[in-house]
């Protein structure tokens, strides 16, 4: 009951977000709400403005216009704009987890996969090196990464398990939002779908709510529940995933979901 | 003898005001890295430019200067030095600790417990901790402002995960008066639990970096660990080949080419003390002739 109650508020709303630079409209007046185990998928072609929306939604860029505003972990909603750097820095490494699309923007390479998974929780005051591994560890095997490999670093790793253990790094203090930036560019079709698989179990397991921008529209499909179309620094069709990808209204959208490759 | 060309103590004293401005703010904020505008001194960097320049700042005229390097009074390094305050400001020096007013280190805290009325100048080429880890200064410094400082243990986190124990030997981070992590510049992590509460004023001068902090008398100073993985202070496990010291840091000084070696105290003036009050080590008669590897 009380889930349900908590479940009813939503985690995050924006609220008619702009970002322009110089005379470029990156992102024209942007709104919408996500609630907690919500994943939405924010698709469209290279320079459509996904990712600076995304920037925009996890406080990285300042917007020209609009905020947002997340219910942080003690029930008050707050605008990100108001938060100080260092709740802000806070947030973002604890209830919150940023997945790149290129791991090596989001792991120390050079640091074992322990340490990686371990730093967010050192960052928290957490001091046993017992535990901290313990807990990595058990977050290597919850990601399908050989616990044996808890020692090496991640340059020694393939695309695909480098991908695996920025998620892990990411999801170990339980965020409830996670931002992720084409998490399967670059990598090859069937570890792609094994990345997906886990991301799907995972996202249910911790009803996490995910924002997730790509461009690969069968990532959409199998991954969130409402998908949002952007065109131009515009969103021009928002709905559920089913109904957007199989009924699609709006004219780019319906040429975007008819550009897919038939297998 | 003053040579005349120089001002007391060779910079001149706008400069020295500058750096004791610097020098004021890093006490006022212990264990932050106040910078300042580091001048050229007749050294290369690397042989305590910075250390040089704190020490031409506080010095005055009744001072009696003891220099040190890893622990020694006479390597050259520390004869330079000496000789430098001595010929540009015509300072008393003086080897023995306890005597001394300022004290000029590199890498090494003296075994002679300092005492009030003391000043302790560490020379020091990386004053950034978490250089290493986080290699963009911006970045470093936004994580000093808010005190984050998980990523310092994730290099302890490494140390254990490699090689079973905290293996970082010397440069051993600190928390300074419950707020900043600093580096205690590369004195071994034998000299640590001396920093904290110490009675005397330790000032740490980096001259390329060009950057200044302090801990001020009676701050604490803890090194940081983990609850399973305790800081330990690490000591060869002999005693002093000349004085026979047994709590004292170990120099281990190969003597042959057959694996013969013999441990002394890199604390010179300790050790000649020590000799001095009647201690005598195994091979306090002539160190360099006999065979070692008897000892330990």
């Amino acid at each position: 009951m009380a889930d349900a109650l908590e479940n009813d508020q939503p985690l995050l709303v924006a609220t008619s977000l702009s970002k322009s630079y110089g005379r470029i409209a990156a992102c024209r007046d942007v709104s919408f709400s996500l609630h907690p185990g919500e994943v939405l998928a924010i698709v469209g072609e290279s320079g459509s403005g996904k990712s600076t929306l995304l920037q925009l939604l996890s406080g990285q860029l300042a917007a020209s216009g609009g905020h947002v505003s997340y219910r942080m972990r003690d029930g008050v909603t707050r605008d990100l704009a108001t938060l100080g750097e260092a709740e802000r820095r806070f947030l973002f490494r604890t209830d919150w987890g940023f997945v790149h699309q290129d791991p090596a923007q989001g792991l120390r390479m050079a640091v074992s996969a322990g340490a990686n998974v371990g730093e967010r929780l050192m960052a928290v005051g957490w001091n046993h090196y017992g535990r901290i591994r313990e807990t990595a560890s058990d977050w290597l095997g919850r990601v399908e990464i050989d616990t044996a490999r808890i020692d090496d670093a991640p340059r020694s790793y393939s695309g695909g398990m480098r991908q695996r253990l920025q998620i892990a790094r990411n999801l170990v203090t339980e965020p409830r939002l996670v931002f992720m930036d084409e998490p399967t560019g670059g990598l090859d079709v069937s570890v792609q779908a094994r990345l997906l698989d886990l991301l799907r179990s995972l996202v249910a397991e911790l009803n996490l709510a995910v924002v997730i921008v790509t461009h690969d529209l069968a990532v959409a499909r199998l991954l969130s529940h409402r998908v949002m179309v952007m065109k131009g620094g515009r969103v021009i069709e928002t709905g559920l995933t089913d109904q957007v990808l199989d009924d699609p209204r709006e004219p780019y959208t319906q040429l975007l979901v008819s550009s897919i490759l038939p297998a | 003898m003053n040579a005349p060309a120089y001002n007391f103590a060779y910079l001149d004293e706008q400069t020295k005001r500058m750096i004791r401005r610097a020098i004021l703010k890093a006490i006022a904020i212990p264990g932050y890295q106040v910078p300042f505008a580091s001048r050229e001194m007749p050294m290369p960097y690397g042989w305590g430019t910075g250390g040089v320049q704190v020490t031409a700042a506080i010095l005055g005229p009744q001072d009696v200067l003891k220099v040190i390097d890893q622990g020694s009074d006479d390597t050259t390094n520390a004869i330079s030095i000496r000789k430098f305050f001595a010929k540009t400001a015509g300072v008393a020096t003086t080897t023995a600790t306890e005597d001394a007013t300022v004290i000029q280190t590199r890498h090494r805290i003296p075994e002679t417990s300092l005492h009030a009325n003391q000043v302790l100048v560490y020379q020091v080429p990386i004053p950034e901790p978490l250089r290493f880890l986080e290699p963009r200064e911006t970045e470093t410094r936004r994580m000093h402002a808010l005190a984050e400082y998980g990523l310092m243990h994730v290099k302890l986190y490494e140390d254990i995960a490699r090689f079973g124990h905290i293996a970082t030997a010397y440069a051993y981070p600190v928390k300074v008066n419950a707020r900043y992590v600093m580096d205690p510049s590369p004195t071994p992590k034998f000299d640590n639990p001396k920093m904290d509460n110490s009675p005397a004023l330790q000032l740490f001068g980096a001259g390329r970096e060009k950057r200044i902090y302090a801990i001020p008398p009676y701050t604490k100073v803890v090194s940081l660990d983990f609850e399973d993985h305790p800081f330990e202070p690490y000591r060869f496990n002999a005693p002093c080949a000349l004085c026979a010291a047994e709590d004292s840091y170990l120099d281990e000084i190969v003597t042959d080419d057959k694996g013969g070696r013999m441990f002394v105290c890199s604390d010179t003036d300790y050790c000649e003390g020590r000799q001095a009050a009647g201690h005598h080590g195994s091979l306090s008669a002539a160190p360099y002739k006999e065979k070692a590897g008897s000892h330990g």
